[in-house]
């Protein structure tokens, strides 16, 4: 497997001022939107949401959908505890996104776009709408034909999930749909609609701005670029990093670790949790463990019950509940290591919510549901102890 | 649907279905049974409930088969270990958070959450029980409906319902996680919300959470206190769905059984609401001429299109919705109410029997009669004009409790008076009978000849689309009619409230030029009305009609008109249509209510 030695980039949060963009978006939109397309399946490039579909080929199925109407939506739901990367992004390099919405636009053939910015990031609103003011009368002036607005969520963690988001954008509730149909067939008002997370637009622009090449020079063959990490828990160096692609666990806990490490929660309360014998052969990429950036570090002094305790609270919360094995198996989960670790019920019941676990992995209807089973099982195999007693 | 064919296997075996069609449909093709709950055949899929998942191979995840498309060259497994151990959890997760008081509910053995848990025999493991305390508390504050949240399993069927088949919206999905219920406005109370009382909710429910308030005791009390004469009605569409909950498949006539088995059960009087249908039609049909004559001889402003008011769940409906049409509604009362009204008065007057001790309980297909009856301004005898209403799936229970096996009942008729009633009255069970029934007799008292349709049955404004219009011209009438020469009455027939709420918006827009609507609040009219047998789906409830218009053609009388009885009561009683006495007890006046 190829990996990476830890290599600091800065990319993401250049200075780009709206002229700059509007420079990169205008130079762009000269080629063809075949040849753009080409160019961002060739980076290699794959969602910075955490999910890490290939974003070329979203932005191909999408072009290729016949409809007068498209949307291009930028994913600004930051809910993800331990996530905060995007409000930095949005707060100093907005432009950036606004371009890779505008380049994206041009290249499915969408007119309209929309950031979907999480309610708890309102403040941001004042400033991106200036912002976005003197940004759409610049697009006018080069005459070219996409606007963005912000449309503001209220806060459900859910509506980071795309399909919620369309509906909570829709004025509805945010509950996620069945699919298929896909967010590039039928997503945003049910036309077909190009969903990115507010990192890989920033991807975009800068990918445009210098070439594919360029970006391919940073990460692996599976984690093309950079990365833009949250970095929080036991560390003395708490905040946002921008990181290769690629790198051992190892060398990301020996820079930010605060030297009595015990685990690393890559991805956020829904990623996975990872112990210290497994640092050095945990790689953090696609061809690893994907992460949306959030990376929490706790050392001896935390427990792996509490950690676990509060993601499935979290979860039980968040749930929208509409299906069952989210809705009910995430309280299942909760009250479960509860009664074990008060002693109702045996260690052996631990063996049951793993296999209910599996069960809402699979079955579950969005990913929300899905990937509870990754802290669950992750915390549970590798830090029973803590679980029981 | 597209003709496109699409080739998987299913199970191992190769199927061909149309492109778009589901792999829970395409495994019925096959007759694999994939068990479901949220799902219905009247509603759009939610696959949500997760418990019919099938394995599709090369697939990560498990996918709902009530909401995946089948596609090309798809291998599916019904079956299969991962699929069996996900069915389980899901239905002992549905478990844990479900008040499983089955012995003690009123769902007990029609309970598809039970029936599954039995076929799945779950009994072995449990999950932590989730039902909180609060939930158990139901709320009966709706003389129709009872909703416990405890038993609910949040499958969203109700609130499908309620917006796609009824535009009303009362029920909805509140908060979310381990907080997530079904409610209403505020969580208020649901006789303080738009409900309508449908009970097409309950029709609906795969589980005990939303049933009709019973008031089989209370009927049951009245039966057995000897100084009581407890006088029954039964609605038109009771008899064609009664026997679905008494062993019979849908469509069965069972008229005749259901009077014996009335007798048997111990009801003094047993009559029917057929009559007052009659009734209905011969003041309703006059109310429509009349109101015709006023706008179009004396130049009058009157409201038109008249509205017929048969079903109270479409008039609450109208009165949260549409005030400002309540003036087209025609004041008819609902045959029930008219019977109510009657009975305490010119039944007991000729049976001389003291209205006080006479307990009137009418058998009905309907919840909202339940609440109708209870409308304060439905008191017109000097008493409640009708004490309990119970639904044809109550009555089944009674049946039951008193022992009787009903398929081997010998018939038996009605009592007289009261007892009469026409194939026109029939047919008010089904969508568009209404208005059939109303033809017959309006076209025949206008021109003096029988409606210009072979053999009486209107078809145009039978059958089950959701809007149906139809126009008759009215030509050589008789003299006293001359000012209707020529005139093209138009008509228009809704069922539903989403269709009612498609024309009433028309109405209120000023789009449609109909002179007389008939609305049925639900879905196929009173056939399918949220007091019939549970289940329901475009299937039977198409069986049921048939049922109605074959109850229709083998009765000697079908128009209105015709009841011996109406013309008696007209002579000993009540005078003319629209007369005083009329007024008195025959009709009634509606309110405005909030939106909410």
């Amino acid at each position: 497997m190829e990996t990476k030695i830890l290599k600091k980039v800065d990319l993401i949060f250049q200075e780009s001022n709206v002229n700059e963009v509007i420079d990169i978006v205008t130079k762009t939109v000269t080629r063809s939107s075949d040849d753009i397309i080409l160019d961002i399946i060739d980076s290699g490039l794959k969602g910075r949401g955490g999910a890490g579909f290939p974003t070329g080929l979203k932005w191909k199925f999408t072009k290729n959908e016949d409809s007068a109407v498209k949307y291009v939506i930028c994913n600004a739901d930051e809910g993800e505890p331990g996530t905060f990367k995007d409000r930095e992004i949005l707060d100093t390099v907005a432009p950036k996104v606004f371009g890779g919405m505008t380049i994206c636009g041009y290249s499915i053939g969408a007119k309209e776009g929309y950031i979907y910015l999480r309610g708890e990031y309102n403040f941001l609103l004042p400033k991106l709408n200036k912002q976005l003011e003197e940004y759409n009368k610049l697009l006018k002036d080069n005459k070219i034909d996409f606007t963005i607005a912000i449309k503001s969520g209220s806060g459900a963690y859910i509506c980071g999930e795309e399909s919620a988001l369309f509906e909570s954008m829709e004025g509805k509730r945010g509950e996620p749909r069945n699919k298929p149909p896909y967010p590039t067939v039928a997503g945003y008002n049910s036309k077909p609609t190009v969903i990115n997370n507010v990192e890989t637009l920033v991807q975009i622009t800068m990918i445009c701005k210098m070439g594919p090449d360029k970006f391919k020079e940073l990460g692996t063959k599976d984690s093309r670029g950079s990365k833009v990490f949250s970095v929080s828990g036991d560390t003395p160096q708490a905040g946002i990093h921008e990181l290769e692609l690629g790198m051992p666990l190892a060398d990301f806990v020996e820079d930010f670790g605060d030297g009595d490490t015990k685990a690393v929660q890559v991805g956020g309360a829904s990623g996975h949790c990872v112990p210290r014998k497994q640092f050095k052969d945990t790689i953090i990429g696609f061809e690893g463990i994907p992460t949306g950036g959030s990376m929490m570090i706790f050392n001896s002094s935390r427990s792996m019950y509490n950690v676990l305790h509060d993601y499935l609270e979290f979860f039980t919360e968040e749930s929208c509940g509409q299906c069952t094995p989210c809705r009910v198996g995430c309280q299942q989960l909760l009250k479960g290591i509860e009664s074990v670790k008060k002693g109702e019920r045996k260690p052996a019941y631990l063996d049951e919510l793993k296999k209910l676990a599996n069960t809402m992995k699979i079955s579950a209807k969005c990913g929300l549901g899905q990937s509870v089973a990754n802290p669950f099982n992750s915390i549970v195999d590798n830090f029973k102890e803590e679980i029981i007693y | 649907m597209s003709e496109y064919l699409v080739n998987l296997k299913i199970n191992n075996i190769p199927v061909s279905v149309k492109e778009g069609t589901s792999i829970l449909d395409a495994a019925k093709k096959l007759n694999f049974n994939i068990p479901t709950l949220c799902n219905h055949p009247d509603l759009s899929v939610a696959g949500n409930c997760r418990v019919c998942v099938v394995e599709v191979k090369g697939a990560r995840l498990l996918s709902a088969s009530c909401a995946t498309p089948v596609s090309e060259g798809m291998e599916v497994f019904t079956n299969s270990e991962k699929v069996r151990t996900s069915r389980k959890h899901v239905i002992e997760l549905l478990l844990s958070e479900h008040n499983a008081d089955c012995t003690k509910c009123f769902k007990n053995g029609h309970c598809e959450l039970q029936s599954l848990a039995s076929e799945y025999r779950v009994g072995d493991h449990v999950f932590i029980d989730l039902v909180h305390a609060k939930d158990k508390i139901a709320d009966i504050s709706s003389p129709s409906i009872s909703k416990d949240d405890s038993k609910c399993i949040r499958c969203q069927r109700c609130v499908r319902t309620c917006e796609e088949l009824q535009a009303v919206s009362a029920l909805a999905v509140i908060k979310k996680g381990d907080h997530q219920r079904i409610s209403t406005f505020m969580s208020k109370p649901l006789n303080e919300v738009v409900c309508t009382n449908c009970g097409q909710c309950i029709n609906r429910c795969p589980t005990g959470a939303l049933t009709e308030r019973s008031y089989i005791e209370q009927v049951w009390n009245a039966i057995n206190d000897p100084s009581k004469h407890v006088v029954v009605q039964t609605a038109p569409a009771v008899r064609i769905g009664l026997g679905e909950d008494l062993g019979y498949d849908p469509g069965e006539r069972v008229t005749y059984k259901m009077v014996a088995a009335l007798r048997h059960i111990g009801f003094d009087s047993v009559l029917d609401t057929d009559f007052t249908a009659d009734l209905t039609i011969m003041e309703e049909g006059t109310e429509l001429l009349t109101r015709l004559k006023r706008a179009l001889v004396d130049g009058e402003k009157v409201a038109l299109p008249m509205m017929t008011s048969c079903s109270p769940g479409w008039i609450k409906f109208q009165e949260h919705i549409f005030p400002e049409l309540l003036p087209n509604l025609s004041t008819c009362k609902s045959p029930q109410q008219m019977f109510g009204a009657l009975a305490k008065t010119y039944y007991a007057k000729k049976k001389g029997i003291d209205p006080k001790n006479m307990v009137s309980v009418s058998i009905m297909p309907c919840t909202a009669k339940k609440f109708e009856c209870n409308r304060p301004e439905m008191r017109d005898s000097g008493y409640q004009d009708v004490d309990y209403v119970l639904t044809t799936r109550e009555l089944a229970m009674m049946v039951k409790q008193a022992g009787i096996d009903f398929m081997k009942l010998e018939d038996e008729h009605y009592d007289s008076i009261m007892g009469e009633g026409t194939g026109a009255a029939v047919i008010f069970g089904a969508t568009g009978g209404v208005m059939e029934a109303a033809l017959r007799t309006a076209y025949e008292i206008v021109t003096g000849r029988e409606v210009p349709f072979t053999n009486l049955n209107i078809m145009p404004v039978r059958g089950m689309e959701g809007v149906k219009e139809a126009k008759v011209m009215i030509k050589d009438v008789l003299p006293a009619w001359s000012f209707l020469e020529g005139a093209e009455l138009s008509v228009a027939i809704a069922h539903g409230l989403a269709n009612a709420k498609k024309v009433m918006t028309a109405v209120r827009d000023g789009k449609a030029n109909y002179h007389f609507i008939e609305i049925m609040g639900c879905p196929g009219g009173c056939l399918g009305g949220g007091g019939q047998p549970i289940p329901t789906s475009p299937e039977i409830r198409g069986k049921r009609a048939e049922a109605i218009y074959s109850e229709d053609e083998h009765l000697a009388l079908r128009k209105s008109h015709q009841n011996p009885e109406v013309a008696q009561i007209y002579k000993d009683f009540l005078g003319e249509p629209l007369g005083h006495k009329s007024h008195d007890l025959l009709h009634t006046h509606y309110k405005a209510r909030i939106r909410y």
